[in-house]
């Protein structure tokens, strides 16, 4: 025991204090018996030593070094190998006297834990019963040792100093071909964990990188919620984390694999974060004759239906703040001093949300060439964050490619957003029962339902029916 | 302290003329001028003018302790001493100096307290104790053993970058403050050698001013240093000097170098969130620290944590983040030179190390060149010229000499030339300097590792020994629910003698000095192993570490007996 007094056993002190601590010895024993544990009396007993487990979350451990070499008389409490963990070097003392019979595991190399490491003879008549034995171990049983430390290899890129596996870890891949995987390096350490081959993973994070969330998926592992980063007010909403559908579709031959761009998977995560906001749909027809005919009026000034849209929306959500509100954390509501009209735009193989600020207050004329200037910047990609982010209400159209109605997905921080549809001639029956045919357009809006209820919604509706009905007040 | 002395002499007329003359001094001129029946006059005035505080640094410039020996041929300078830099080192020399009674000068071309204070270990400090508690909160594990219950904790990234950034300026402001309460001429300019004892000093766009000094000292320090091949564009290729604002937490960011200031970011940045790669041209990481603190370490710090490695590589081309692609780096392999990978990752910090800045100096114009920009020095920090031979009356102190790049370092080189240029030989003994790394846990260590203590013994032939022991057994380190930890001996079983010591675990930089000190004052084992520690307190660890070493030689100074009180 000198030796460990000495050194070695950083996570050990034996030295005496006044304060008696109680010293914490590895679990030291791991020789068993090795057969027949009943019958301990008849045979002489050749002993297996086990990788022992010096820590709670040890699965495998490196001989750094034996002590004692083969052939050694051993007497009980002599350290006998020294094992790194995945927290410390610690010697390992025998309880049993007997003699180092064979090392089955040499130094350096790493074995799992109750794996056998060496052979201890209680005689020397046993020694060489001994040695057979641990020939067949090494040999007939690489199952769990020998393939083991060659899967550990990677791992122990992590602990062996030695430079010929710190150099050999790279993966194979050619340098910046388009098919080389990228894994963060949290992913990395979980899929070694998980066993998971991060080869056939699909990354979902920032350029086609592999995320551990990506990994944590693929093992079947709900992700954790990543707390401790503040995220970006757009996710300041509760912190549900986003049911994640299990990754395990039926493979079909001949499929590519394109990761998302990085505005697309914006969208991606942006749609799944919705999820966790409790939406309802009101739907309301608007005869759209009046606004056609100012439509027309006003085209040649360079004005936009998508500019009279967001300008009607403005004036009716000035009448309904409410509508124009967001409810950030689940408790309450958010009044937005600005009014701020995003406009949903597709932009070749994504979607971006331009916003027209402060909608209410500037004038048609203005509002029109504000929205040019919105829409050439988001084709040259140079929206500045506060111009796509910062909408209150967000208004998507279809209507221009025939679409008579559709229901939109509310963009998480705002309270509502709208969906319009076609104008199209209608049929209509008044109220005396004369036939006549009007345009008609459906809207159909998207509202949180934490903080704007069916009432509210109708209401807004009705007023924006009405300011579309009777345009004239849009161009003042 | 220095004012407190300063005013109590003067608040006493009493004192004696002469030790009013340390404490003060007079201006040269006045000293030969004025009679000894003129003194007294002089006397009251000083009183008077001390109520004028706003004059006091104007008027009460003192003069070297050698000027006051009659003899010497009066030269006549501005200044007794005038330092390059206003740093940490610059500063302690100013400090220092004034103590010393020389009138003192200070030349600062950016702000005053230099890298460590702006751009360095201060700063650092403040992301570091975020990080740390950040790291506490999360660590579920570790609040529930402690009984305690925390929803998960945030943080809000400017805040954290606020609370650096006004760390900085209140230390900047004491460090101001405190010069100039001290009457240190803070003089503001970029400061070039013009010639023997003369300096000049101006910011661009205005006339240059020129003072002489009996003695200068050079203290400019560094500036981070980037191999060629990488761009630095300040927002996702960054420096320590742009990492420290922390402007961005990027979700993956690559650390160029593992010394002591890639692994403090690479605390700072997987507590806040960020993945990170760590690149090393050397085969290990860690590579300034002794071997098996080094294994230890990364054991705690690097393994556990969302950081992975490429070793014996360099980053021989970096490009930043640009027309929506990631930064892309591409590694070399350290031996072959050949191209081995590419990573792709959301930012890079390099941290190679520092280079020094000793550019337009104006080191020609006194024969002096640098070696890879470090300004030769001999053991007392006195420079070396192209010839081998010393600049009378210059010294360089810090960063600037590359002795050893550490700003406490820089501030003990100054307080040595000034003892020098005082009179008294002085040596500073570089073993006795510690070095500490806030990461948390902490690293501290002192003298020499363990491979160059046994080089070292085989050398000069001696055994070396070695004691550890554990945080595990601390009473105050479990308490805290801190037991990881170790701290390392490493001496001489003839002698006693310390040769270095070496800590790993918590407050580790704080625990180092009382090892540190004993190298410097030449204390040894046998003596140092009675001296008695709180209990329980962390400072057990090297309580103990003594205790356990064996020691051959008996102790040399006897413990003095039992006083009666």
């Amino acid at each position: 025991m000198s030796s460990l007094l000495q050194s070695r056993t950083p996570s050990l002190s034996f030295s005496s204090s006044l304060c008696s601590t109680p010293v914490i010895r590895p679990s030291a024993f791991f020789l068993k018996p090795r057969s027949g544990s009943r019958i301990p009396v008849v045979r002489a007993k050749i002993r297996e030593i086990f990788m022992p487990a010096l820590s709670s979350t040890m699965t495998e451990g490196k001989i750094v070094s034996w002590i004692k070499s083969e052939g050694d008389v051993l007497s009980k409490g002599e350290s006998v190998v020294v094992v790194e963990s995945d927290k410390a070097d610690m010697d390992v003392e025998t309880f049993y006297d007997g003699i180092l019979a064979a090392i089955v595991v040499n130094e350096g190399e790493t074995a799992p834990v109750g794996t056998a490491i060496g052979i201890l003879a209680e005689t020397e008549d046993e020694i060489s019963e001994a040695k057979a034995k641990a020939t067949s171990q090494s040999s007939s049983a690489p199952s769990p040792s020998a393939p083991n430390v060659e899967e550990s290899s990677p791992a122990s890129k992590v602990d062996a100093p030695s430079p010929a596996v710190a150099a050999a870890p790279a993966p194979t891949s050619a340098p910046s071909t388009p098919g080389k995987v990228v894994a963060t390096p949290y992913a990395k350490k979980l899929a070694k964990q998980h066993k998971v081959d991060i080869g056939k993973l699909v990354g979902t994070g920032p350029f086609g990188r592999i995320t551990p969330e990506d990994v944590e998926k693929a093992a079947g592992i709900k992700p954790a919620p990543k707390s401790n980063v503040a995220v970006p007010a757009a996710s300041a909403a509760p912190a549900a984390v986003p049911p994640k559908a299990p990754a395990s579709f039926p493979e079909i031959p001949g499929s590519t694999v394109v990761p998302f761009t990085t505005m697309q998977a914006a969208v991606s995560k942006n749609m799944v974060e919705s999820l966790s906001v409790p939406t309802f749909r009101v739907g309301y027809p608007i005869a759209t004759d009046a606004l056609d005919a100012l439509y027309e009026k006003v085209k040649p000034k360079g004005v936009t239906m998508t500019a009279l849209l967001a300008k009607a929306t403005a004036m009716a959500l000035a009448q309904h703040p409410v509508v124009n509100a967001t409810c950030k954390d689940g408790k309450s509501f958010t009044y937005n001093s600005s009014i701020n009209i995003a406009v949903a735009v597709a932009i070749n193989g994504g979607l971006i949300t331009p916003v027209l600020q402060d909608a209410d207050k500037l004038d048609l004329y203005l509002l029109s060439q504000k929205w040019k200037e919105l829409v050439e910047k988001a084709r040259a990609k140079q929206l500045q964050p506060n111009e796509y982010n910062s909408g209150t209400f967000t208004l998507s159209n279809l209507g221009m490619f025939g679409v008579d109605r559709f229901d939109a997905i509310l963009p998480p921080g705002q309270g509502a957003i709208m969906a319009v549809g076609a104008s199209k001639p209608t049929v209509i029956a008044d109220k005396d029962g004369f036939f006549s045919v009007k345009n008609k357009m459906l809207v159909n809006v998207t509202a949180d339902h934490r903080i704007i209820y069916g009432a509210d919604l109708a209401a807004f509706l009705q007023t924006f029916s009405k300011i579309i009905e009777n345009p004239e007040s849009l161009t003042m | 302290m220095q004012a407190s002395v300063y005013y109590l002499s003067i608040s006493h007329p009493n004192t004696t003329f002469r030790s009013n003359i340390r404490f003060f001094g007079l201006q040269q001129e006045d000293l030969r001028i004025h009679s000894v029946s003129q003194l007294n006059k002089r006397e009251s005035q000083r009183i008077r003018i001390v109520s004028r505080k706003s004059c006091l640094q104007k008027r009460l410039v003192s003069v070297s302790a050698s000027a006051l020996e009659n003899g010497g041929p009066p030269k006549s300078f501005d200044y007794d001493l005038v330092i390059i830099g206003a740093g940490v080192g610059g500063h302690g020399a100013a400090l220092h100096a004034v103590e010393k009674g020389l009138k003192t000068a200070i030349v600062e071309g950016d702000v005053v307290g230099g890298t460590c204070v702006n751009r360095g270990c201060v700063p650092s400090k403040a992301l570091l104790a975020v990080s740390g508690r950040m790291r506490e909160l999360q660590n579920e594990h570790h609040m529930k053993a402690l009984g305690l219950q925390v929803a998960a904790a945030g943080y809000d990234r400017q805040a954290v970058a606020d609370h650096a950034n006004n760390l900085a300026s209140k230390i900047r402001n004491n460090l101001t403050n405190s010069m100039r309460a001290l009457g240190v001429d803070i003089l503001t300019g970029f400061g070039t050698i013009l010639g023997p004892q003369k300096v000049k000093y101006g910011k661009v766009g205005f006339p240059d001013n020129v003072i002489t000094a009996k003695d200068i000292i050079i203290a400019t320090g560094s500036v981070p240093f980037v191999p060629k091949g990488i761009e630095v564009d300040g927002k996702t290729v960054i420096t320590s000097d742009h990492a420290l604002k922390l402007e961005v937490v990027p979700d993956w960011i690559a650390i160029v170098g593992s010394g002591y200031i890639g692994l403090e970011f690479s605390d700072v940045y997987t507590a806040l969130g960020s993945e990170v790669t760590f690149i090393e041209a050397l085969d290990l990481l860690m590579p300034g620290f002794d071997p098996e603190i080094g294994k230890l370490a990364q054991r705690v710090l690097i393994n556990p944590r969302k950081i992975d490695y490429h070793t014996g590589v360099f980053a021989t081309k970096i490009a930043p983040a640009k027309d929506g692609k990631p930064v892309i780096i591409e590694l070399t392999d350290a031996k072959t030179k050949e191209p081995k990978d590419t990573l792709e990752v959301d930012a890079a910090l390099i941290a190679t190390g520092r280079a020094p800045f000793t550019k337009d100096l104006g080191l020609e114009n006194i024969n002096v060149e640098t070696h890879r920009g470090f300004v030769p020095i001999d053991e007392r920090m006195r420079v070396i010229d192209a010839n081998g031979n010393l600049v009378p009356h210059l010294y360089c102190i810090g960063d600037a000499n590359g002795k050893m790049m550490l700003a406490h370092a820089a501030s003990a080189q100054g307080i040595s030339v000034v003892e020098q240029v005082t009179g008294r030989d002085h040596v500073l003994n570089h073993l006795s300097i510690p070095a500490a790394c806030f990461t948390h846990p902490e690293i501290s260590m002192v003298g020499l590792t363990e491979p160059q203590a046994k080089e070292k013994a085989e050398k000069e032939g001696f055994e070396i020994s070695i004691a550890k022991t554990s945080f595990k057994a601390n009473t105050k380190a479990l308490a805290e629910n801190e037991g990881e930890g170790l701290a390392k001996l490493i001496y001489r079983p003839d002698s006693g003698e310390i040769l270095g010591v070496h800590i790993f675990g918590m407050h580790a930089a704080d625990l180092i000095h009382e090892a540190s000190n004993a190298i410097a004052l030449g204390t040894r084992v046998q003596d140092i192993k009675f001296a008695v520690h709180a209990h329980p307190t962390l400072s057990e660890v090297l309580d103990e570490l003594f205790k356990s070493a064996k020691i051959n030689a008996s102790v040399t100074e006897p413990v003095r007996g039992p006083v009666a009180v």
